[in-house]
């Protein structure tokens, strides 16, 4: 029993350890890739960026017109209904935009970049590239840890504009807030600490979710079933990672 | 590389190897060389741990015991550009060619040349077509990797791994699944390239008839260790139980038919307890 949970302590240790020298590797040759590599990494910018606009703005869309309508419903019984502009704004700028894109990256580029790399893995491209004295952490890795970052912050400044533009539709056209009372509230209230914030928040998950990402694909057991298993477990472990991280961000930020 | 070639006949020596998979022991008290300028084999049952042995002479893997030397060189010392610059004079073959699936037959050939020299296009263009029509498939330059047959991708990867002029060509199982003629065409190419390039070919393959055609010198590993080795005739006069099982593709001998198993009538009957 109590040999059993040192095993399994040892076990993550030695899986921690090898994470965290993989991490630094990866930050550590990143300015180098990023300037010689620069072609790769801008082909990773758009896997990771551009293919996940659509997604990213239909969700916008969406989630903007259900943080006005909630907002809405609650202020009206307080005569409030021009502050609803306040409520979905802060709440898409500081918390909603940045978590729910990363959340959306995860599903979408990091699971492509997880199990792209676990199937370069699993056909031997990796130790082809390997023999060929190309390091695939420089050629396949960094590169793609770096589109994901890179993209990152601006999708969410794309899903934060489009959800405002969202909420706009839902209170002003749909439910006949004053637009002028609408928006002049919300741009008094809004502080740039704020908005940093949000910005803070989209940097340190557009590292989480790459990261993890890249890891889980290049860690992946080299078979159909490993490839699979570490795609699922992109996802679950991202989206823990970056609630506990948005957790952590906005009590430093609020508690400063 | 002339005065190396004074210095030894072996390019390759393997000394004392152990290596452990976590429990699982590979390779216990390995020995091999490979002689220059030869088509070695290296044979034996399915799981002996050949494609390891092929991981540790070009140190993708690190033995637990042991020195492997290549061309006078402990591997075990070199640093990462050190290794890489070795590297460069290793072409492998992978079992299922592993060409990069992003780019197309043309690309993924040029891709070593476009890494590591600084050629112009004419120059690379000119090579890659070159490496292309050797091995048959300069019609294919402008297919992708998904588009190929098996037997097509890998002579493709024969192409990339030939395309740096290298002095060790490695093939890791180059006959599995493939049809008669693919298979003929392959060894066919392993004789010639090692032929007319000058070069050091190893093979790694449980085919036998195929393997004995053009290899000069064959060792069969078994049980973690080298059971036979000669000229393929003298291996296939050979009468220990061994080789002799495998030469001739019996099925039951030392290596056993059975995994091993409970007695089978106590297991029937269900008087044993292990199921």
């Amino acid at each position: 029993m109590l040999r059993e949970i040192l095993d399994t302590f040892l076990q993550f240790l030695r899986t921690f350890g090898a994470m965290m020298l993989f991490f630094v590797r990866v930050f550590w040759y990143s300015p180098v890739v990023l300037v010689r590599r620069l072609p790769l990494v801008i082909k990773q910018v758009y896997n990771a960026g551009a293919l996940s606009i659509v997604i990213i703005m239909v969700s916008g869309l969406f989630v903007g017109g259900v943080l006005a309508l909630q907002a809405f419903a609650n202020l009206e019984r307080f005569n409030a209904e021009d502050t609803t502009g306040i409520f979905a704004g802060f709440a898409l700028i500081k918390e909603i935009g940045p978590v729910i894109t990363a959340l959306l990256f995860a599903g979408r580029a990091g699971t492509a970049l997880a199990s792209e790399i676990g199937l370069m893995k699993a056909t031997d491209q990796l130790s082809a590239m390997e023999m060929m004295a190309v390091d695939p952490l420089r050629y396949v890795v960094i590169p793609r840890f770096l589109g994901g970052v890179i993209s990152m912050p601006f999708l969410t400044a794309v899903f934060t504009t489009v959800g405002l533009a969202g909420a706009h539709i839902v209170a002003v056209e749909w439910l006949g807030v004053d637009v002028g009372a609408y928006w002049q509230q919300l741009q008094q209230a809004l502080e740039m600490e704020d908005v940093l914030e949000g910005i803070y928040k989209s940097i340190v998950f557009g590292i989480i979710a790459s990261l993890l990402a890249v890891w889980e694909g290049y860690n992946a057991i080299p078979t159909a079933e490993g490839v699979g298993r570490a795609t699922t477990r992109t996802v679950v472990i991202t989206a823990i990672a970056v609630l506990i991280f948005d957790f952590m961000i906005t009590a430093a930020v609020s508690l400063r | 590389m002339a005065w190396s070639r004074i210095l030894s006949d072996h390019l390759i020596e393997v000394h004392d190897v152990d290596f452990a998979r976590g429990e699982r022991s590979i390779f216990k008290n390995l020995n091999l060389t490979i002689a220059r300028g030869d088509v070695t084999a290296v044979m034996g049952p399915s799981g002996t741990g050949k494609t390891t042995l092929l991981q540790l002479i070009t140190r993708q893997l690190v033995p637990d015991k042991g020195r492997i030397i290549v061309d006078g060189v402990d591997i075990a010392s070199l640093g990462q550009s050190e290794l890489y610059k070795l590297r460069q004079r290793f072409g492998m073959l992978f079992q299922n060619g592993a060409l990069l699936t992003d780019m197309s037959v043309f690309e993924n050939v040029a891709f070593p040349l476009r890494e590591h020299t600084k050629l112009s296009e004419r120059l690379i263009r000119h090579v890659v077509l070159t490496k292309l029509h050797a091995v048959g498939l300069r019609g294919a330059a402008y297919l992708m990797p998904g588009q190929l047959s098996g037997g097509m991708s890998r002579r493709i990867a024969l192409a990339r791994a030939m395309v740096m002029d290298p002095d060790i060509l490695i093939y890791d199982e180059p006959f599995v699944g493939l049809d008669p003629i693919s298979m003929g065409v392959i060894a066919k190419l392993i004789r010639q390239m090692n032929d007319a390039l000058d070069i050091t070919s190893i093979v790694v393959s449980h085919d036998v008839r195929e393997i004995s055609e053009v290899s000069d010198f064959c060792y069969v590993v078994s049980d973690g260790a080298v059971a036979a080795s000669g000229t393929p005739d003298q291996l296939n006069a050979d009468t220990s139980a061994l080789v002799e099982q495998f030469m001739h593709g019996l099925a039951d001998g030392p290596v056993a038919f059975h995994y091993d198993a409970p007695d089978y009538e106590e297991q029937l009957l269900g008087k044993s307890r292990g199921n």
